[in-house]
This record gives structure tokens, sequence and C-alpha cells, in this order.
């Protein structure tokens, strides 16, 4: 089954300022629950500690970051996906909450360059202070007319995930303010 | 004619050339010049024509505030009209042309309306375009819009090649202005750590202080600014930024800075424009001042300058705009520019004072030069009809007899300096009126403030009024060093630069040359040159009762051209107070608006053109669609093919082949854009319930059951099915276009109303890509993709969803219809969408099996009489107007919507209610007309007994079919009503109308056994 299912834009790479690339199939879960009760099975589960606000946290083969005061996103292994929310609903059972797969609903890109040329190409269209964003931390924000999230791998390896449905527009909005030419050398 | 000097200009590469042209004729400049000195080099002193009277006009400044030197640049896609030629930066292969003239910039027909100047006064337009009306259409439009505007649109035909893009910041302060105040203020910044943008609107660094010969700690300014900027270049915290204009200051510290990144070096890679959209903690506004023209007769003819100008280009560029300068002036400061031209070799026939007596330092030195200083005079004409021959003086204190002819062929003027306030003014920084200086300056007491209750905008150096070099520093310094403490920031103490320059006696204030000047002189002062509006037009609109200076603004035009007032502003509130009889800070100024200067439309949408004008969201199967001719509908930022038009085949036939497809076959929808809310908890079943209008905690999980969602006015906003995926879960269909408003809505309520009820929601409407598999074989197609799920009616019924593989895909299947035949509704993850979707054509392909679009969709709803959000509704229905009574829970306490519901408006009898409608003759009703009933209402207009809502033509039925709500409608089955239509009207006959009977709205099928096998 899985050799059938495609990403949003397989394959999809552009290279100017910074590198743009489509990183393919992705999984995610989204949790939404009271998170401070649910730290231990979340934990239990992915290896990660709670992330504080705005914060992705590392765990066992997976990534935990904040979305809101009662959302986390999971980042996982595609295959994985749907065994992370079987394992988060049974370790949360009795506990109040939603564990489902958006794994499909999302695209993902990479963003790779110099850190200071990187930061400029996104601050090309998110409003959200890329000079202050630092590895460790996720910004949900908007690129140009459509919500996404951002955060830093390390410096100079960006990371984006906006909905599928506009994984061609994110692409080439990125695309464009990465052409070269465009150097504003501001971070 | 004006000319370049043999030697000199600061800011020139004389080794290099650069070849431009202007009106066609080839012309060259060295890099450096703007296309104003290059003009002016190559003896171009008329560069275009008045907005009103179309009289010949040349440069008056060197800057930013330039109100006559506009041009067309460019051409073809690349035009641009009302470019300033002072802050145009020559390039090899510039064109422009001039604007505002015809047949030709030297003879111009419409210099016609300035000899008939004295039928022309302010307010003209508004008195003498009123009767009679039809003239208006016909004759006054016409003929104003032949001899208004200025430039000339661009072709629409043409696009704009270049390409565009915004930039956010985020800094501690924001300063505007690169001149000695600006970079002393970025040194502060700089040194006390704060993150810092220096913006500076021209090619340069250091302002005005070269020219003017400011020295600093005994060295001439240049060093200094050298210095100054390899300093700020070696601090990591500050950012320096040429060409970039602070445009304006908005609310929260929000700046937008407009960058012209390639005007001056164009370059096919790069964007053209960049529009900074900084938010800053502090704003310093170092931005300088600007000089005032002088109001004496004659004062806009070509080669008449602002002294300050005039000294530019002769220092900056090498540029003479004249052998014989008449300099004439209220102040010490425009002796620098006799100065210089003395300096230049050139001749200063004389310097004419409006002062009674001049002994300042400059004025010393003047004499000493041997030129000739004339005090208590002024300039009562110039004499010259395209350019300057002679000026005639007169006594300053007189009516302008004329004492003297001096024969010159420029004049320099000089009224004074106003500070450059807009920026403090923009969001509300008020201002106090200097007697001694003759200006505005901001008032520290009432600084613009932020959502702090903060002053967050300064202005330094001039823009503060510390006009005088000696000055400047010291209150950039100052200035600087308090604002950074208010966030926190101190500069460590370091001595501040000591600038030095001539000292100035004090100017006296000048607002009409002669000030007697009688009526005749004083229509030929010009205050605004963009838009022609004199002294006397003023006055005036004072006489006429014109009392505020923003409606004399808009009655005269003062100040509303494309330089918004930038020389006029102050000289014109002065004769407008001066006529008053009132003091000039009771008069007060306009109001400053954003942008300092025109920005492009370009770098005002970015990146947003093309192919990302707009994100367009696409399905997993949109690249299907798209191979294969789908002829496309837009549906919120979704594009959902229409129908799939084979060659040669018309929309029509299309939809209509495929309906009698999925009809008598096979027909496949891509549904995937609707919306897919989860809902968990164990509340979600009582959430839900106050949310639809009917029961849906009773729904079994397995099962599925269609609800309708009205606002809490009542009002029907969206319907869908509801499928129970587990005792606490939900999934919650709804429209395409409701996916996010409803996902919205619910957590509206759960966050702020029902916050302590346990719900979750999710959207998922992106994870699943949906396909409706539709027809008599639909059953038969997906069992031979081959089912892990008994797909049978008996394990399956209608209303019934399962989970498990089909054709070795994870799938949820719901049994549900939109379209009246057997049909169920397939979620697969979105990644194997296409997957699905090509096995299903594969699969299908012995049974015909056919892709619909949205329109069969429609038209196959509407024959079994399903309603559609958006035709049967459009905020005004509620679901009784549709017959929906069986989709509202009785047993219920409440849910949204329910008290509005029993509203006695919405309970009365005679709200129009949803039938069908069939045309006697078979033909589609148009949509949205009208049913006629007799007499009219109180506007005299026909009166109405309903509307249509939908209205197609039906393959399956050959006929047309409509839905519509009708006033009694239920009660009046079979009852003949009359419709309007738009078809033309043959003269003396009565309005073309239809004829339809009043049916039930289920067309087909009523039963329901179609979708029940």
């Amino acid at each position: 089954m899985s050799d059938q299912a495609v990403s949003a834009l397989p394959g999809a790479e552009a290279t100017g300022l910074v590198t743009v690339r489509e990183m393919g199939l992705q999984g995610m879960v989204t949790l939404r629950a009271d998170l401070s009760a649910a730290a231990r099975a979340v934990q239990r589960v992915t290896g990660a500690a709670m992330p504080g606000v705005r914060r992705i946290e590392a765990g066992k083969g997976c990534s935990v970051a904040w979305m809101s005061p009662d959302e986390l996103l999971i980042l996982c292994d595609r295959a994985g996906a749907d065994r992370m929310v079987f394992d988060l609903t049974e370790a949360l059972t009795g506990q109040h909450h939603v564990a489902v797969n958006v794994s499909d609903a999302r695209a993902m890109f990479a963003l790779e360059g110099a850190p200071g040329g990187l930061r400029d190409v996104l601050s090309k269209v998110t409003p959200a202070d890329m000079g202050a964003l630092v590895p460790g931390e996720m910004r949900r924000t908007r690129l140009a007319q459509v919500p996404a999230a951002i955060w830093f791998e390390a410096e100079g390896a960006a990371r984006v995930i906006c909905f599928r449905s506009v994984a061609r527009y994110v692409f080439d909005v990125l695309a464009m303010s990465a052409r070269p030419g465009g150097a504003v050398d501001y971070h | 004619m004006s000319t370049r000097l043999p030697t000199g200009g600061r800011l020139i590469d004389r080794t290099a050339k650069i070849a431009f042209t202007f009106n066609g004729k080839r012309l060259q400049g060295h890099p450096g010049d703007t296309l104003a000195s290059a003009l002016l080099a190559s003896g171009q002193t008329i560069l275009g024509r008045s907005f009103k009277y179309h009289r010949p006009r040349g440069v008056v400044a060197s800057g930013a505030e330039e109100p006559n030197a506009l041009v067309n640049l460019g051409r073809g896609p690349t035009h641009e009209p009302n470019q300033r030629a002072t802050v145009t930066e020559l390039f090899d292969g510039l064109t422009a042309t001039s604007q505002n003239h015809w047949p030709s910039l030297e003879w111009d027909i419409g210099e016609v309306n300035a000899a008939l100047a004295r039928f022309l006064p302010a307010g003209f337009y508004y008195k003498t375009f009123i009767h009679p009306r039809p003239f208006w259409k016909h004759v006054f439009e016409p003929f104003i819009r032949q001899s208004a505007g200025l430039g000339k649109a661009p072709d629409p035909k043409h696009q704009d090649p270049d390409r565009y893009e915004h930039f956010y910041a985020h800094t501690d302060v924001v300063i505007a202005g690169g001149g000695i105040a600006g970079l002393q203020a970025a040194l502060e910044a700089g040194r006390a750590g704060a993150t810092v943008i220096l913006c500076e609107q021209t090619a340069h660094w250091g302002g005005r202080a070269p020219v003017d010969g400011v020295e600093i700690d005994g060295q001439p300014a240049e060093d200094w600014i050298n210095d100054t900027v390899q300093a700020l270049e070696g601090m990591e915290n500050v950012h320096l930024r040429l060409r970039t204009m602070v445009a304006g200051v908005y609310d929260h510290g929000y700046v937008i800075a407009y960058e012209r990144v390639t005007d001056h070096a164009p370059d096919p890679d790069a964007p053209r424009h960049r529009l900074w959209r900084i938010r800053a903690g502090r704003i310093i506004a170092a931005t300088g001042a600007l000089e005032r023209p002088l109001s004496f007769p004659g004062n806009d003819k070509p080669r008449v300058m602002l002294a300050s100008a005039m000294r530019d280009y002769l220092v900056n560029w090498g540029v003479s705009p004249g052998d014989r300068t008449v300099v004439v002036t209220n102040n010490d400061d425009a002796y620098r520019t006799a100065l210089a031209i003395k300096a230049a070799g050139l001749d200063v026939p004389c310097i004419v004072d409006a002062r009674e007596t001049a002994d300042g330092p400059l004025v010393q030195e003047a004499r000493a030069r041997g030129i000739r200083v004339l005090t208590g005079m002024g300039i009562a004409n110039v004499k010259g009809l395209r350019g300057v021959v002679a000026v005639q003086l007169g006594r300053q204190a007189g009516e302008g007899t004329v004492v003297e002819d001096v024969v010159c062929d420029a004049v320099a003027m000089s009224g004074g300096w106003s500070p450059v306030v807009h920026l403090w003014s923009h969001c509300g920084g008020k201002l106090s009126w200097d007697a001694a200086g003759a200006f505005f300056r901001p008032d520290p007491d009432r600084p613009p403030t932020n959502q702090h209750g903060e002053g967050f905008v300064v202005c330094a150096g001039a823009a503060d009024g510390a006009l005088h070099a000696s000055e400047t520093l010291e209150n950039a310094s100052t200035t600087a060093r308090k604002t950074l403490a208010s966030i926190g920031k101190l500069a460590p103490d370091a001595a501040v630069s000591k600038a030095t320059a001539a000292a100035e006696a004090p100017l006296a204030p000048v607002w009409i040359m002669p000030q007697g000047a009688g009526p005749k002189k004083r229509a030929k002062m010009w205050l605004d040159f963009q838009n022609d509006v004199k002294v006397s037009d003023v006055q005036l609109a004072a006489r006429e009762g014109y009392e505020s200076v923003e409606h004399t603004k808009r009655y005269t035009t003062l100040g509303m051209a494309t330089d918004q007032g930038k020389l006029s502003n102050i000289n014109g509130l002065a004769v407008l107070a001066d006529a008053l009889g009132e003091d000039i800070p009771r008069v007060g100024t306009t109001t400053f608006r954003p942008p300092y200067t025109p920005i492009s439309m370009g770098a005002i949408a970015g990146e947003a053109r093309g192919a990302i004008f707009q994100p367009l969201r696409r399905t997993p199967i949109h690249g299907w669609h798209e191979a294969n001719g789908a002829h496309w509908e837009p549906v919120g930022h979704w594009r959902r093919p229409y129908c799939f038009p084979r060659k040669g085949e018309s929309h029509r036939d299309a939809v209509n082949r495929e309906i009698t497809a999925t009809r008598t076959s096979l027909g496949l929808l891509d549904a995937s854009t609707l919306g897919k809310i989860v809902v968990k908890g164990p509340d979600a079943g009582r959430f839900l319930d106050m949310l639809y209008t009917n029961m849906m905690s009773t729904l079994k999980p397995g099962k599925c059951r269609y609800g309708l969602m009205c606002s809490e006015n009542g009002f029907l906003m969206d319907d869908g099915v509801v499928a129970r995926l587990d005792e606490d879960t939900f999934l919650c269909h709804t429209t395409t276009g409701g996916a996010d408003r409803i996902h919205a809505h619910m957590e509206d309520w759960l966050q702020t109303e029902w916050w302590d009820w346990k719900v979750y929601t999710a959207n998922v409407t992106e994870q699943w890509a949906q396909i409706a598999v539709v027809g008599p074989k639909a059953r038969a197609v997906l069992d031979k993709l081959g089912a892990d799920i008994d797909l049978s009616d008996a394990a399956l019924p209608f209303m019934a969803w399962a989970e498990g593989r089909i054709g070795g895909i994870d799938a949820r299947v719901f049994r549900i219809s939109f379209s009246g035949e057997l049909s169920f509704e397939v979620a697969v993850p979105a990644s194997l969408g296409r997957a699905f979707w090509d096995k299903l054509l594969e699969a299908g392909a012995e049974f015909g099996a056919t892709p619909y679009g949205t329109e069969a969709l429609h038209v196959m709803r509407a024959e079994k009489g399903f309603i559609m959000i958006g035709d049967e509704t459009d905020g005004t229905v509620i679901p009784q107007d549709l017959g929906l009574d069986w989709a509202i829970s009785k047993k219920k306490d409440d849910y949204l919507g329910k008290r509005a519901q029993e509203r006695a408006h919405m309970t009365d009898p005679a709200r129009w209610k949803l039938v069908g409608l069939e045309t006697l003759d078979g033909s589609v009703l148009p949509d949205g007309s009208y049913a006629l009933a007799e007499g009219v209402n109180e506007n005299g207009q026909g009166n109405t007994q309903g509307r249509v809502t939908s209205t197609y033509y039906s393959p399956t039925l050959g006929r047309g079919i409509a839905m519509g709500l009708v006033l009694n409608g239920p009660d009046r089955m079979g009852e003949v009503i009359t419709f309007n239509t738009t078809k033309k009207t043959v003269k003396g006959e009565a309005p073309k109308t239809v004829q339809a009977r009043i049916v039930s709205p289920v067309f087909y099928d009523p039963e329901g056994e179609k979708q029940n096998v």
C-alpha cells in the first residue's frame, strides 16, 4: 500500500538563495488533551518530555511540538502514525482527549542554506520574527496568505509545515522568496 | 542655458558616461547623476507642463519634495508615470518622456488655459459644471478628462515584468534619515546595544551637511560621515539601508519602508522594490527639513529654483542652472547659494533680501566677494516666457512698483526651512509653532503614543527644529539617548562630535512678496506648483467662507497633488491665516498621512501576483482533473471541476452526459473538499445536539444522519452528514466552503460558552480524499476492486458506514447519497486518493465510469429536491422555510437557533416556502427571477410572491426544473404563477414572462427506490 502513497509534491525542489525541498511523506499526529495531565502518558509513548510553550522536544524516533495550550503535534515515521494514535489513545484511556492521524493533511518542506540567508528568505513571507526563532522552538504563523508552522532543526536547516492542499502555493512562494538576486543580508 | 561645469560634482564620476533619452532625444550623463541633474546638464530646463494651466515647468527642487519635474519613465511594459526626475538615479538606457503636454513640450495648446486663468479660479469646477445636467456627461467631462491628469496611465495590455517583495523585520529602533542627525542617532543606538535599522531614501549618506560646508570636529563633514558609516557598518546590531524611504508610521510601532532595489540599475533577477514591514520599539525621525519657496509673481517659471537645490546641483553634480543668478531670500542660509555660485565662477548680479537689515557672517562674506546685497527688497515680476530673462525688483513693503530691472537667467529663492515632521504626525503627534524660525516643530509634550501610552516616535536634528548644524548633532544625540533610555537601552557616555557652520541671523517671515501686491500680481504667485494653486486662490477661498485649512485644501486642491504639498503647505496656510486675520498656529496644518512620497503598487502587492496571486487549494486528485480537461469552478480557494467536456462537447452537453451516465451506470465525484471535523469526548453528543437542529446524541455507532446547523439567529448556515465513529466520537461533514468556518464556530462555542464541556474537535478535512461512487453499478465496481467490507444492502444499508480495505487501500465507506442513486462515499488517506481514483476508473471502465463535476452534482441534487447551502439559503432562510421541519427535533430543550426560530417573524405563515417549479413550456427558468404578484408596493415597484433559488435543465426529465421560495407555496400545488425574465422587451409590448406550475420539489424517484438497492 505504501508504495502507492504519494506526498503533495513528490520530488519538488528549487535552488536559489537557499534550497527548498518537499520532504515526502511525514507522519503527524494531533493530540488534544489537558497537557499537564497527559504528560506522563505522552512521555511513555513518545519518550519526549512535555514541551513548553512553542517548544519542540525530541523523543524516541519522533518529536513532540507544542501547538496550543491543549494541543500537541507529534512528528513521527509515516508508517508509525496509526500506531502512534493507537498507543496514545490506549495510554490515555480514561482521560478526555482526541488523537488523530493528520499525516496526509499536511505537506512538509526543508529549507537549507546559510543561516542568515535562510532567515531572510522566510522573512519575506512570514510576519513572525525569524531572528528570534531558535532551534527547538516551533512558530505557528502564516506564509504569505496561508497558515504554516516553522522551526529550525539546526542553524541553516528550517522545516515548514502547511496544509496539503496549498503545498504547491507554499512551494512556489518559498521558491520565489529564494530566487537569486533577492538577497537582503539582514539576518 | 543650464550646463555642466568643467569641474566639481562630488557625486558624479566624470570619467564615465551613460546614455539616456528624453522625449526621444539621445542625451548623456555621468554615473551618480539624477535624471534631473543630467537633464539640466544637457540644457533641458523645461521638463513638463503644469496640471491645470499647462504652464511650462522646470526643476524646482533636488529631492523628494519636487513638485514639477515629473516624467513618464520607461516604455511599454515598464512605463510608469509621475516619476520625480530629482530622485531618479540615471542608468544606461533610461527612457523618459515629459508629461501633460499636447502637441509638444515646447508648444502646448493647453497653455490657452493659462490665458484664461482668471476664469479658472479655485472652485471653478464645482461652480461651473453643474448645469445643465446633460452637459456634464457630454461636454464637461470629456473636456476635463482630456485636459486634466499628469502622467499617462500604463497600457492595460501590458503586464509589469518586474517582481516585488515584502520583508518583515523586528527591531528596537528604526531611524529614518541618514543625514548627520540620523547617523549620530544610529551611533548612540548602536553603542547602547539596541537593534537598529537606519534607512536613507537617497543613495548617499550624510544629507545636506557636505553641500552646506559644515565642519565636524574641525574636518569637512564628509570625513565624519565616512568614519561614522564605517563605525556603524562594524556594529552587528546596526543595519544600514540606502535607497530606502520610511514611508509611514502606524499604530503599535509598525513602520513601512520602501526600498528601491533596482530602480538605479535594472536587474531582471532582483526584485525591483521591496516593502519593509517593520515592528519597531521606537522610531527616530531624522528626516531633516525642506526649504520653502517664496511667493512672488512668476515664481513658477523654469529656472526659478530653491536656493538649496541650486547649491545641490552645483556641488553634488557640477551643474549650473544659469550664468547669472539672482538670489532672493528672507534668511541667511540662501547666501550659501550665492557664495557657491560665485565659487563656481558664475555671476550673482544681486541678492534680494526681504529683510530690512542683513548683517550676518554669511551676508558679510557675500558683500566681501563683491556681491550686491539689496535689503528690504523683493521680486515684483519675473520676465521671460519659457524661462527667466530678467527680474523686476520692488520694495518688499510696497505694492510691487518696479524700481529696478536685473537681467539674469535664473533665480534662487529661499523662504526659510520647515522641519519634516511627517513621521511624527502619522500617528497623531502634535506640532507647535516656532515663531522665531517660522515653522512647525514637534511638540515634545504631545507625542504619538503606542499601546502602552508611551511616546514612540521622536524627531531628531533638523526634523526637531534644530536646523543649524551646530545644534543638529547635539540634538540628535540627546534625543536618541532619551528615547533609548525609555526602552531600557542605555548608551555609554561618549563625547558628541562638534559641528560648526557659519552663524545665521534670524529670518523674517515672508509669505507674500511684495507684501502689498495687488490682485493681478497675487494671481501670479504660485503656492502649489503641481496643482496650480496660487495665493489668489487661497484668498478667494477665505473670502468665500472657508475657514478650516482642511476645507480650503479640498476646495483649492492645495497640497493634494502627488507631492502632497511638501513645498506649499506652510506657505498656503500662512496665506490663509493672513486672509482670515488669524494666527498661523490657530489655523493649523492639514493632516500628514502616509506614505511620505508615493510608493509603487507593485511593492504593496509584493509577491502576490501570477501563479501566487492567491493560494489555490488542490485536492489529491486535482492533477487528474487538470490532465483531463476539467472546466473549473472556484469554490472558496479550491478549484473544483464544473464538468469534464470532451473534445467538441459544450459544457451543457458534458453535464448532461455525466448525469445520464451516473443515473444509468456509474459516476465518480471528487468530494475531497467536503469538510470533515472529528468531535470527541464524553459531551460530544450533547454538544452536537446543541449545534444541529436535529438529535445527534441518539445516533448509533456505525450510522450516519443528515443534520442542519443554524446560527444563533435561527438562519440555516450549514448542512451535512454526521457519522458516529464510536461511543465518544463523531465525524461531522460540512459543506466545502464551511469546513474552516464551522470548525471555528465549534471552537468559538466550546471556548467561550461551554468551556467546561468535555469535547475536543479536530479538523481532518485534508487528511482524507473522498470519492463518491454513484449509480446503479456503484456496488459492482467496489466489489470488483475487492473489499473486505460487506457492501450489501443488508450489511451496509442506506445511512450506514463501515471501515475496511477496498482495493488494498484503507477506507471508510459511507452509504449516503446526494444524487438519489445508489451511492458510496469512500474516504481514503489523501496520499492514496489519486491511487484509489485511478483504480476506480480502471475497474469501472466496463461500466463506463464517468467522472462528473459540480454542475452534474447540482442538477442531480435538484432533481431530488435536495437543498444546497448558498442556493436555497442566503443568510435569511430558516430550515422551516425549506420544509425541513422533519430535521428539527421537537424533543430537545434547546439548540442554536431554536429560540430565534420562535420569534413572530420566523413563525409568520406568510414566509415564502420551498416548492418545485415546472415551466409550462419546459424551458429553464431564469436564475434569480421573481414570481410576480398583483399591484405595486409603496415605491411603485411591482409586488412579488416568490423567487427562484435553483434552476437547471434536467437531462433525466428532459425539461427545465427549478426550486423556489413562494408565498404559501406548499398549499398551492398545481397553481400556475408568472415569473419575470431579463429578455429584451419590444417597445410597446409587455415585458416577457414565463409561466410555471407549483409542484413538489422532488422531481425524481420520490419514493427513494433508486438509492435503497
